[in-house]
């Protein structure tokens, strides 16, 4: 156990190891490791980042969902209401057209009624004329009784 | 033991085999009949093939292991590695202040050597020295650390560095004044200097004795028990004998193995609380 030059080729062997275990074993694992840890970090913040942007759509989704909804229900109520007014006019138009109808017919008849009036009233001058023609037992000079003969058709 | 020839013969043996055992393969200055170092000029071929052999396994694993690492799916030896480096990596961290890229690596370097270098002490102590014999090697110790020459250049690397780090954290004016003012205040100087002096002494030759004392220890038992079937187990005795050696050795060899990682995780925790020491600047 005497202390010989051994001492110094020991002391060498012992700091070459050293630089050599911190060039092959140390540096390479240790950073490797690092790598890894920065890895599973950045996986695991990414994994809660995820969490969070689906638990956003998600409420996004419902969101958009209730609001389509609400919208449609007011489209369709908007959509019947109309229905109901256009059904409102086409009845209103329908009366209107109706009355008008019934209107021009009313006056058609009218009409009708009036020349029949005036036909009956003409042949009823004339059945008076030669009525009273007969009962004078001469011409009556329908242009000296105008006037007395249009009285009397309008009176008829 | 048997009073017969044979056995008082066997003790000189006895003598004969540990002092064999532990004896150094050594080339240089050397004492020709007792084969052991002389002079400085002596070199310890077997600690030095040895601890270079098992750095380069080292090397050799690492590399091996870090040409394909996988990053995602680690399995098999990455994980052991890679709980190793996470055992060294959490040491430093908790008893080391501040930041030093080298400590780690040092730790680790530390830890894993120390323990393979003790771990060559749970090869049976004659398996190495007889196939050495074959190729004419007749002197042969596997175990590094139970050289001093080995556990001292660690501890020495280390003091070198608790100096270099004191003296760059500190200043050499704060270093110097820390062995002139540091445990008794500026009164005791020169007792402050002898404290001091014997207590950053104390760090290396602690940090070398002990694991050298331990392993060295270790080494001894073995070959004790070792001897009990080699020179007791004769005849008829050898169906007494022989499974006590195996039982003892058994025993032995898984206390060591308790011993040795205690030893590596030892010499590490000091290199890390001693370079954590120099790296504090004591100034409160």
């Amino acid at each position: 156990m005497n202390i010989t030059v051994s001492l110094f080729g020991q002391v060498i062997a012992f700091v070459l190891l050293i630089w050599f275990v911190n060039r092959v074993l140390w540096d390479p694992v240790s950073k490797m490791l690092e790598d890894r840890q920065k890895r599973i970090a950045d996986g695991l913040a990414a994994g809660e980042k995820g969490k969070h942007e689906l638990e956003r759509a998600k409420k996004l989704a419902k969101e958009t969902l209730h609001e389509a909804k609400t919208k449609a229900g007011e489209i369709i109520a908007q959509a019947e209401k109309r229905a109901s007014e256009i059904v409102e006019e086409a009845k209103q138009d329908a009366r209107t057209e109706g009355d008008r109808l019934l209107a021009a017919a009313n006056s058609e008849i009218d009409r009708e009624v009036n020349r029949a009036r005036e036909t009956l009233r003409g042949q009823v001058a004339d059945i008076t004329v030669a009525g009273a023609k007969r009962i004078l037992k001469r011409e009556i000079d329908a242009k000296a009784h105008e006037d007395l003969l249009k009285e009397l058709v309008t009176q008829i | 033991m048997s009073a017969t020839e044979s056995g008082s013969s066997g003790g000189s043996g006895t003598v004969e085999y540990i002092q064999h055992h532990l004896t150094n393969l050594c080339v240089g200055d050397c004492d020709p009949v007792t084969h052991k170092a002389a002079g400085f000029w002596a070199l310890h071929v077997d600690t030095l093939f040895f601890s270079v052999a098992l750095g380069a396994l080292i090397i050799a694993v690492s590399w091996n292991l870090t040409r394909n690492l996988n990053p995602d799916t680690p399995s098999g030896f990455q994980n052991f590695v890679e709980s190793i480096l996470d055992f060294v990596s959490t040491n430093v961290r908790d008893t080391f202040p501040g930041h030093n890229p080298l400590i780690a690596p040092l730790a680790l370097t530390v830890f894993v050597w120390v323990w393979l270098m003790n771990f060559m002490d749970l090869i049976p102590v004659d398996l190495l020295p007889a196939i050495a014999s074959w190729f004419g090697i007749n002197y042969l110790k596997v175990v590094p650390t139970t050289d001093l020459n080995t556990t001292l250049a660690m501890s020495l690397t280390v003091f070198g560095l608790i100096i270099y780090y004191s003296i760059k954290v500190k200043g050499a004016a704060g270093y110097l004044k820390m062995f002139l003012f540091h445990p008794f205040g500026k009164f005791l100087v020169p007792v402050n200097v002898v404290m001091t002096l014997i207590e950053e002494l104390a760090k290396p030759l602690s940090l070398a004795l002990r694991l050298f004392g331990n392993l060295f220890a270790g080494e001894l038992v073995f070959l004790l028990i070792a001897l009990i079937g080699g020179t007791l187990a004769v005849g008829a005795a050898a169906l007494f004998w022989f499974p006590l050696q195996v039982v003892l050795d058994l025993g032995w060899l898984i206390f060591h193995l308790l011993i040795i990682t205690l030893q590596a995780f030892i010499f590490m925790v000091l290199t890390i609380v001693y370079l954590g020491m120099a790296h504090t600047d004591e100034d409160h």
